[in-house]
């Protein structure tokens, strides 16, 4: 069986997998990361996005061995080591941009993502087209598109909080 | 460290508690939970409508790597079938056709997707694998895929012994009566539509996992499930003949369900039975295309109905004729959907004093159909909103106008409708001015005009609607055919240093129960949120319950709990008159305070709670040790929510693309617990509505193909399909249970869909229609603008 080796939330491993198995597989069985979900099957919903190497990616259209020697970040390694929430964890939490949380890991990377390559900052619209890739079954998406737009005031420091950035 | 802040009780929006593990990955679904030794599960699904299973040749899979055992019917022969939980009875008074649910398909198989064999094996890859080595011998059968080939003479009988399809013919209301407004009418109008048939895709698939204890002969059942106490019973007592002491049924945390989690499902008794068959954990979980061609679908309702209406426009007499959409089975609650919570909706906000409807439910080679979302209210909702527009626009009538002039008026209530339900409050005047008010409705026709300019036809629709939630009397429903009562049952177990733990029999799937039960606590008993903790999705730890659905889970559950309490003040009251030397009628509480009437003597709740577990100077001879409580609460009645719905689109005159550009809801949800919290659920709900309206439907080909049988099919809103929506409340109280709240679930998903048409049909105004099916895609509209329909 093939090995791999990469990074995950800056941790190192090596693991044996199947040439077919997913990311998402090796993330959620090998690793035991659960945070990262499966929606579907056509990589419609975006449950499984994580980062690889900066990039958002759906992890159940990645074969885990396209990932050798990859750094990945999933939603379990977003917040610091001391528990500090990311602004974007925060953000969701302020403006209830979740509700049953399934869809909410994949929603976040996006949204970090998202935010992250667009500096210049993002519209309601431009957030609504951005999350393009995800899909949310409770929400209506209203309070997600507010929680990205407060979020990324904070990524890109031109607010101190999310709350703050709010009013 | 039991301080509650004002910020923290009733009607605050206080963050919620379950969020930090959601967010942070740490969230258990059954997916997530793996058991040591566990083998996995694969369904070998019918590719066919509707066939004859000649044989079932297992050999080849079972020499393939992994595999644990193959199941057929045949090894399934000792356990009975899946049960249905309401029994509807015909007009003539005999009950309707209730043909046997197999857990696998016996002889036949009726829908596409309809489980034939499971492969058990060592991975879930090894199990597909193996199932792709089963021979099926079918003998394809003509299907009866819609409601009308299941009808028409001859047609194939889903069900071999009920060559009619019909599952049941069923009236209400007062037909010589209504017959006789319509004779009397100045106007009459007629609507036909069809509600499309929908795919819940709650985001996290089903799931199960069975695990069984051979030293002790305990089952246990991890599910994806609404309702784990209700899977007990109607597994245990009527699939796999196990007592309740010994199956224990744990939903963890649910990745929403809207209605798809609430029945029992094949594959939970198939992992339960195979995991004591094999004497280890069986795994099971769906793949998306599993969850379109198994999880139950929901609405697919044809209806007619005719307005009587006399000159000034007051509503006579509304005569409704429906078929419903079973599927191929009678999934838990399918018979009670397009009857009692469909048809006794009929009245709406409306003081129509005769209604007459007529209902058929018939089997179709489908996968079965039962509540979604607001489940048969939705549907009446629509066909009467619609109808009422269509009406204004026939009898030259304002669609305001003739609102306003039918309502039910505010000072009317409890008001007796003609089909069974006494609605105990409500205000539809106020929340529809106030939706006018901001909707901007009387500056319409300048954004229309502006509109118009940049090549775009808007329109904006209306919906004035009431619900009936908070499921529900058990009398009342035991009488309507229900097999089980609808009560709640909430225990509160005050520690001894005053935390407090709340074991509930409702279960959230997403509605924040963690937080807005937390404020029940601190509202009443003055204990900090951060101390009350909600426990709720396992059978193990909680006395018993129904579940949540049909927006009970505060009206019911919470008023459980609201009972419970009451208990814990009683009690506490007796051991604080003993502590402050004082008499027991003299105690007053508040908030976490014992105070005797008049005087500066207090006890605090942890004074008191302390003095239960420790019983050093206690009257133990009156009173027994401890702090906890339990109640069951049935409801008087069901809750009444309701409000008024606008919609704002604009189309595309180019390509016939219907924008939402503005969405207002002003909903009567009762007394507001968390107002964060309810404009979320209605957002949510809105934006199902909107995907019924205008984007999903369940598409079958002739053969009884599911077309949309995948996301990239089944077009579910994203971000960019939706628009703000404004939620506002406007509150008149429950007047029955001691919450007064109603229930905000589903009130988003009813009364949006024909605010949404009716947008639609008024943007096309120049065009010489009078409807639009759901869902108005965008070839659909095109072809109206452009004159190919």
């Amino acid at each position: 069986m093939p090995q791999v080796s990469l990074t995950v939330n800056g941790k190192q491993h090596t693991v044996e997998v199947e040439g077919r198995t997913l990311l998402v597989e090796l993330l959620r069985e090998k690793l035991r990361l659960t945070g990262t979900h499966v929606g579907c099957d056509t990589s419609q919903c975006g449950a499984c996005v994580v980062h690889v190497d900066g990039e958002s990616v759906k992890s159940c259209t990645t074969l885990a061995v396209m990932c050798d020697g990859a750094a990945v970040t999933t939603i379990e390694g977003l917040a610091k080591a001391d528990g500090t929430l990311h602004p974007m964890q925060e953000a969701f939490r302020e403006y209830h941009a979740l509700q049953c949380g399934f869809c909410t890991p994949g929603m976040v990377m996006s949204a970090v993502d998202l935010v992250a390559k667009n500096p210049q900052g993002l519209s309601e619209k431009e957030i609504r087209e951005g999350l393009e890739g995800n899909l949310c079954r409770c929400t209506g998406y209203h309070n997600i598109v507010k929680a990205i737009a407060a979020a990324q005031e904070v990524m890109h420091g031109r607010r101190e909080t999310v709350a703050a950035a709010a009013e | 460290m039991n301080v509650v802040t004002p910020f923290e009780g009733i009607g605050a929006s206080v963050r919620r508690k379950e969020d930090l593990r959601f967010l942070s990955g740490r969230g258990q679904y059954t997916d997530d939970i793996n058991r040591p030794g566990q083998a996995h599960a694969y369904i070998l699904r019918s590719p066919h409508a509707h066939a004859r299973i000649k044989g079932v040749d297992t050999a080849a899979a079972s020499a393939m790597p992994g595999v644990a055992a193959i199941y057929t019917s045949a090894d399934l022969a000792a356990i009975g079938g899946i049960p249905c939980g309401w029994q509807i009875h015909n007009k003539d008074g005999t009950p309707m056709a209730e043909p046997k649910h197999p857990v696998l398909a016996e002889g036949k198989v009726r829908h596409v997707g309809d489980p034939v064999a499971v492969v058990v094996a060592e991975t879930r890859e090894q199990a597909r694998d193996a199932a792709e080595h089963i021979h099926v011998d079918y003998e394809v059968l003509p299907a009866s895929v819609t409601m009308t080939q299941a009808q028409a003479p001859g047609a194939p009988a889903v069900h071999d012994d009920n060559p009619s399809n019909l599952c049941y013919d069923w009236h209400i209301g007062d037909k010589a009566m209504t017959d006789a407004a319509f004779a009397s009418a100045a106007h009459t109008v007629v609507f036909e539509t069809t509600n499309n048939r929908l795919v819940p895709n709650a985001m996290e698939p089903r799931a199960a996992i069975g695990d069984y204890d051979t030293t002790t002969g305990e089952h246990t059942l991890f599910t994806t499930s609404q309702n784990p106490h209700v899977i007990r019973l109607l597994m245990g007592a009527f699939v796999l003949q196990i007592p309740e002491s010994k199956l224990r049924v744990v939903a963890p945390d649910v990745g929403g369900g809207f209605g798809s989690k609430i029945y029992h499902y094949a594959e939970e008794a198939i992992v339960t039975w195979a995991a004591a068959k094999l004497g280890r954990p069986v795994k099971w979980t769906a793949d998306r295309s599993e969850s379109f061609m198994s999880d139950a679908h929901g609405r697919d309702h044809i209806s007619r109905a005719e307005l009587a209406l006399d000159a000034e426009g007051k509503f006579l007499g509304l005569r409704v004729h429906t078929q419903a959409n079973m599927g191929a089975y009678l999934s838990t609650f399918a018979p009670c959907v397009p009857t009692y919570l469909y048809a006794t909706l009929l009245a709406g906000v409306y003081s129509t004093p005769a209604i007459y409807a007529e209902v058929k439910a018939v089997f179709t080679n489908t996968v079965p159909v039962d509540a979604y979302r607001g489940a048969g209210r939705p549907e009446a909702t629509y066909l009467l909103e619609r109808l009422v527009d269509v009406g204004a626009k026939q009898t030259g009538f304002d669609k305001l106008e003739l609102r306003r002039r039918n309502f039910i008026p505010t000072d009317a209530f409890p008001y007796q409708t003609p089909v069974a339900l006494q609605y105990d409050s409500g205000d539809y005047f106020s929340t529809l001015e106030q939706a006018l008010e901001t909707a901007g409705w009387a500056t319409f026709e300048q954004r229309r005009a502006e509109a118009k300019a940049r090549g775009r036809l808007r329109g904006i629709g209306i919906s004035t609607y009431l619900e009936a939630c908070g499921i529900a009397p058990s009398a009342v429903v035991g009488s309507l055919g229900a097999r089980a009562g609808l009560y709640e049952v909430g225990t509160i177990r005050v520690h001894p240093t005053g935390s407090v733990t709340v074991l509930t029999g409702t279960h959230s799937h997403g509605q924040g129960h963690e937080t807005t039960f937390a404020q029940l606590i601190a509202d009443k008993l003055g204990v900090a949120i951060a101390n009350v903790d909600i426990v709720h999705g396992d059978t193990a730890k909680i006395p018993f319950g129904m579940g949540t659905y049909g927006s009970r889970s505060l009206a019911v559950g919470g008023s459980a709990m609201d009972k419970a309490m009451d208990k814990i003040i009683a009690k506490g009251k007796r051991i604080a008159a003993h502590l402050m030397e004082a008499s027991v009628e003299d105690v007053e509480f508040e908030r976490g305070t014992f105070r005797v009437a008049g005087t500066d003597k207090t006890k605090s709740l942890t004074d008191i709670s302390l003095a239960a577990y420790v019983p050093h100077n206690y009257p133990i001879d009156e009173i027994e040790p401890g702090l906890e409580e339990t109640a069951f609460y049935d409801p008087k009645n069901f809750t009444y929510p309701g409000g008024c719905h606008i919609a704002e689109v604009e189309i595309e005159i180019e390509t016939g693309i219907v924008s939402m550009v503005n969405f207002t809801a002003v909903d009567d949800v009762g007394r507001v617990i968390n107002p964060m919290i309810v404009e979320g659920q209605v957002q949510g709900g809105v934006a199902q509505g909107i995907g019924q309206a205008l984007l999903e439907g369940c598409v079958y080909d002739s053969h009884g193909q599911l077309i949309s049988a995948s996301m990239m099919d089944y077009t579910m809103p994203r971000a960019d399909d939706l628009a703000p929506v404004s939620v506002a409340t406007h509150t008149t109280l429950c007047t029955h249970n001691p919450l007064g709240v109603k229930g905000c679930g589903e009130v988003g998903a009813i009364g949006s869909p024909p605010a949404v048409i009716n947008a639609v049909v008024d943007a096309l105004r120049d065009h010489d229609i009078s409807h639009v099916e759901m869902p108005a895609t965008q070839e659909k509209i095109w072809s109206i603008i452009h004159g190919k329909r």
